[in-house]
């Protein structure tokens, strides 16, 4: 541990202060021009306390959206970007869960193999393989619905890789006593090693719940329909209306909608993420 | 309750590795046997196929007078105690012993009854709700052979459960672990590499070496008569001493020690039997100079240097004698104390 002095105290204090600072401020601002007049953000003076603009700004965008823009009330869209990230999140989960357990607790031939090409798919991010995806995805009929949304990015080899990793620090004699106990495979599973990962499930669906929630390339793709447009891809279409002064007080309420769901999903699961992150004792 | 019978049991590991090489074992019913061996030796690997954890290469397994080769663990009804506990983390001990009832269809009742009945003979009453994190490691320990109690076994399966834990605890634990066995009278096979252990607990002992049977007996009975070179080095402690013949023919002993098997070229002398005064029953004196004395409260240990040998050769006496170290001493042996052995083959030669 560092010394405590008062000069160190108070140093770092200040750079913990100018961080937060760094960070907060822009989503302050996003917040403060939610509430002002369409033109006050673009009058060249930024506003730093609240307007009276706030009810009429977010009960448009909540309400009707932005008819100008070709933009869907947000309502919509927040539920497409919670079924996308949340399918994505627990989709991913599942999956990768199944797929280490069996690469971990099973020998079968090839099971090198299997987890080799899981492995080197770590190396194939979404954007790589996207028009071949975004072919198989038109060819099965899955344009404009949640399973072209969430299917092809469902498959994750990090997560893979993290449960296996975790699942080696596992004790080989608790699976040994729970066979001796009388579990077979799918029983120790359900009853030994899921509870034993729950910290571990807890931190990789807030990671895999905002990396569903920020997807935007996926969606621009698949979708051209507005009752799937999602949250990121609705303030894409706000400011992309060309020669027209974007409406930044609805640009901005939109933004602070759309980071409430992730925010929230941070802070109620915070303790079992930290716990899953750092926690080494088993 | 059952007999366990091994008959040629042989584990290979891919890549021709053989760590059990033909094992015969008949373990009567109710009888505690314990397999002794150093690491390496082939005894877990054995305890584990007996299990059901590792796959038989070779040979017949039986409890009782099914043969189980093939068997899941879980079929088998045998119950284990792990050398690190296996406690389920996340489950209160109350849950980890109810969890192998519950899997086998037990009723509620009957599972509240036996987990009762084996909390109170391991004095776990009061830790039922409390998880495996909260307990120290002799708790763990009693949890861990709680729920193997409540299963109610042919067999217990002991793999080494006390190694983890302190010098004091093991051997309270050992004793309990004696006097539980006697009261329920399950078979029991037992796994450790500590000598001690194995003679205090074991009705029967099975020294291993190499994945080979070097000896089985009771415990005085291999004490007394160690078969080869290899089980008298490992059954006793501070180990037995070996002297080569000539030394002790050259030192004018030579009627004591004709009568011993011609094959034998070098003898076994326990610590305790070379004596710092002279018996009445005929003996051999030895001389040789006292490297290190050792004061081990109760007892001592001297070490002297035999034939220019490269170990030194440790004598026990009780108390503490009045010696000095570089002193030149004399010892006494008696022909009874003699263990014949040939160093070639490693066999007792009579």
């Amino acid at each position: 541990m560092v010394e405590r002095r008062p000069f160190l105290n108070i140093l770092t204090h200040l750079v913990l202060i100018a961080g937060v600072l760094i960070v907060a401020f822009p989503v302050y601002v996003a917040f403060i021009a939610s509430t002002h007049e369409p033109s006050a953000f673009v009058r060249g003076v930024l506003p730093l306390t609240p307007g009276d603009n706030l009810l009429e700004s977010y009960g448009q965008m909540l309400n009707a959206g932005w008819q100008v823009g070709g933009t869907p009330p947000v309502w919509l869209m927040l539920g497409n970007s919670l079924i996308m990230a949340l399918t994505i999140a627990i989709g991913k989960i599942s999956i990768s869960i199944l797929s280490a357990f069996a690469i971990v607790y099973f020998r079968f031939p090839f099971r090198m193999l299997a987890f080799w090409i899981i492995f080197i798919t770590l190396m194939l991010p979404v954007e790589v393989r996207i028009i071949p995806t975004y072919a198989v995805v038109a060819n099965l009929g899955m344009l404009n619905s949640y399973a072209g949304l969430t299917l092809p990015l469902i498959a994750s080899a990090t997560a893979t890789f993290l449960f296996r990793q975790f699942f080696m620090t596992v004790p080989e004699e608790l699976m040994e006593a729970s066979r001796v106990d009388g579990a077979g495979p799918m029983k120790f599973f359900k009853d030994i090693l899921l509870p034993v990962s729950i910290t571990n499930i807890a931190a990789l669906f807030v990671i895999m719940f905002i990396y569903g929630w920020v997807q935007y390339l996926w969606p621009l793709l698949v979708t051209t329909d507005e009752d799937f447009y999602t949250i990121v891809l609705g303030i894409k279409r706000l400011m992309a209306s060309s020669d027209r002064v974007p409406a930044w007080n609805l640009i901005m309420a939109t933004v602070t909608l759309a980071m409430l769901p992730p925010v929230l999903v941070v802070l109620f699961m915070q303790k079992l993420f930290v716990k899953g992150l750092t926690e080494t004792e088993k | 309750m059952a007999s366990i019978t091994l008959e040629g049991l042989r584990k290979t590991y891919a890549g021709n590795v053989q760590a059990v090489k033909g094992v015969d074992l008949a373990v009567e019913d109710g009888e505690f046997v314990v397999l002794v061996g150093p690491s390496g030796c082939g005894k877990s690997t054995l305890l584990r196929m007996v299990a059901g954890l590792e796959t038989i290469s070779e040979g017949t397994l039986k409890i009782g007078d099914r043969v189980v080769n093939t068997l899941e663990p879980a079929e088998r009804d045998i119950a284990m105690v792990f050398q690190n506990y296996a406690l389920y983390p996340h489950m209160t001990v109350y849950q980890n012993l109810a969890y192998g009832l519950k899997n086998r269809g037990f009723k509620k009742p009957v599972i509240e009854e036996r987990v009762q009945k084996a909390a109170k003979m391991l004095e776990i009453e009061d830790f039922l709700s409390r998880k495996p994190r909260n307990l120290s490691g002799g708790q763990r320990q009693r949890v861990a052979m709680g729920r193997a109690l409540v299963r109610e076994p042919a067999a217990f399966l002991f793999d080494e459960p006390l190694s983890n834990l302190d010098a004091k605890l093991r051997v309270q634990m050992r004793v309990e672990i004696r006097k539980l066995q006697r009261r329920l009278k399950t078979t029991s096979l037992y796994v450790t590499h500590d000598q001690l252990e194995a003679m205090t607990l074991g009705d029967r002992l099975v020294v291993l070496n190499g994945g080979l049977i070097e000896q089985v007996g009771t415990p005085m009975e291999i004490y007394a008569r160690p078969a080869s070179m290899f089980v008298a080095g490992f059954i006793g402690s501070p180990a037995m001493n070996m002297v080569p013949i000539e030394y002790l023919s050259s030192r004018g002993a030579r009627e004591l020690l004709v009568d011993l098997p011609p094959e034998t070229d070098i003898v076994g002398i326990r610590p305790d039997d070379m004596r710092l005064s002279p018996p009445e029953t005929p003996h051999l004196v030895v001389e040789s100079t006292l490297e290190l004395f050792e004061a081990a409260g109760a007892e001592s240990h001297l070490y002297v240097r035999l034939a220019e040998s490269e170990q030194p050769t440790v004598i026990r006496v009780s108390g503490q004698p009045p010696v000095n170290e570089g002193e030149t001493l004399r010892f006494y042996v008696t022909r009874e104390a003699l263990h014949p052995f040939n160093s070639d083959t490693g066999q007792r030669t009579g």
